[in-house]
């Protein structure tokens, strides 16, 4: 299905920028980091309408970014590509947060003791700080999920509502409502949703507390 | 023998420290009250800290030298380190702990030293259980197994006694005294304890208020424990 693919498209690429920039405000002090921090949370306050049309402006065909890319293939405008790096953007400041929250509660003395132990910043990273920090994560990539499912505003600016290519379930259903006798379509597509969503957030609970057993060691 | 050579200067708020000494000791020991810094100094032996002025050496390996601008990172210095809090690894199982730095370094397997070590400390029956439950001291053996274990050229211990109560400590000590007469490698021991000093220290430094008040051997600790007490 059209919406699972984009979310989970959008989420996996998110994740490890999110993380990127969750170690960057976490752990790094640098000039134009209260800048940084606003940009990524600007997806949140903007009005996605807003997020939308200027993605639009930006990576559509016409857009700086969108036409150089275009020369090398790579097109966002009314593809499903589109939608998902739509629900990327608006999902990545509900994935930064949790993240970074968890890697600022990550013992900074094990890190330092990791180093004795001869291992280099990026394997202090990878084998103590990351694995630390895998319950935020997981609760951030849910989040963002469950965002990306339910983005509708800055999608259907940015990439219209196309059936079989831009049409997420949350437009299809907008669609539905809209036509008469679409009642019983939107119905079923309500019930699909609660579905996804009720299985993602059991799914992050339950991988959330075995990596929280794990870190306190049990 | 490895030569210890430390000559540094730190600022840190209103506290400043000064140490200078050069001993090829199996055991320096670092004595002193609490906040006089001995911490401080093990913290810059093993790169956490950087001095503001000074030289930090083993043998002819300058570790940090602010003249000629030479400051080796933590995890390049080969100088294993066990803390008061132990700081084991909470998602790694004791057996994963004392692999650890073996794997960062990409030092080839030594089932022989392994084996060695987990003996002389009499880990082997923890290697299998995760660090949730061990009691401090299993705690404290497993975080110097995991020292010992990286093949460290020196080893600092930070008041590695001073989380547990007297029955842990004389548990511990032993172990303490057999790794300085079968280890090769020379260790750093900080303690605030004249007698947990005496039983393990060959060379003493004391600090007081940032300085060092005397060096010598052992001998000094019994006017120094008249003074204090």
């Amino acid at each position: 299905m059209l919406s699972i693919r984009v979310s989970l498209v959008a989420t996996l690429v998110a994740t490890p920028i999110a993380v990127a920039t969750a170690w960057l405000l976490a752990r790094r002090d640098f000039w134009g980091k209260s800048f940084l921090d606003a940009v990524v949370h600007l997806p949140l306050v903007l009005p996605p309408v807003v997020t939308g049309y200027l993605l639009l402006l930006t990576f559509g065909r016409r857009g700086a970014v969108g036409q150089w890319l275009a020369e090398f293939g790579i097109v966002f405008a009314f593809r499903w590509t589109g939608a998902a790096l739509a629900c990327g953007v608006m999902a990545f400041p509900l994935l930064v947060r949790p993240i970074r929250l968890s890697i600022e509660a990550v013992d900074q003395r094990l890190e330092q003791a990791a180093a004795t132990l001869g291992a280099a910043p990026w394997r202090v990273f990878f084998s103590i700080t990351l694995p630390l920090a895998l319950p935020g994560v997981v609760a951030g990539m849910m989040l963002g999920f469950a965002k990306a499912i339910g983005e509708f505003g800055a999608t259907i600016t940015f990439v219209s509502n196309i059936p079989g290519e831009t049409q997420t379930i949350s437009a299809a259903i907008y669609t539905l409502t809209q036509t008469p006798d679409g009642d019983a379509g939107a119905m079923r597509l309500v019930i699909v949703s609660i579905v996804i969503s009720t299985v993602a957030l059991v799914a992050s609970e339950v991988l959330a507390r075995r990596a929280g057993r794990r870190l306190h060691g049990l | 023998m490895t030569m210890l050579r430390i000559d540094v200067e730190k600022q840190l708020g209103g506290f400043a420290l000064r140490a200078a000494f050069e001993s090829d000791a199996r055991v320096i020991g670092l004595f002193g009250p609490s906040g006089s810094g001995k911490t401080t100094l093990v913290n810059m032996i093993a790169g956490l800290l950087n001095p503001d002025r000074g030289v930090v050496a083993i043998d002819d390996d300058r570790l940090d030298d602010t003249e000629a601008g030479i400051c080796v990172p933590t995890h390049l210095r080969r100088i294993g380190y066990v803390f008061q809090d132990a700081r084991l690894f909470p998602h790694l199982s004791v057996m994963q702990n004392l692999d650890y730095g073996r794997r960062m370094n990409r030092l080839a397997r030594d089932a022989a030293e392994e084996t060695r070590i987990v003996d002389l400390l009499d880990i082997g029956h923890l290697l299998a259980r995760r660090t949730g439950k061990l009691s401090g001291g299993e705690r404290q053996r497993i975080a110097l197994g995991r020292a010992l274990l990286s093949r460290p050229r020196l080893l600092l211990l930070d008041e590695p006694l001073g989380a547990l109560d007297e029955a842990r400590k004389a548990e511990i000590l032993p172990y303490l005294v057999r790794l300085r007469d079968e280890a090769a490698v020379p260790m750093v021991y900080v303690t605030h304890d004249a007698e947990e000093m005496r039983q393990v220290a060959t060379d003493v430094a004391l600090f007081a208020r940032g300085r060092i008040a005397a060096f010598g051997d052992a001998g000094i600790l019994t006017q120094a424990g008249a003074r204090q007490v």
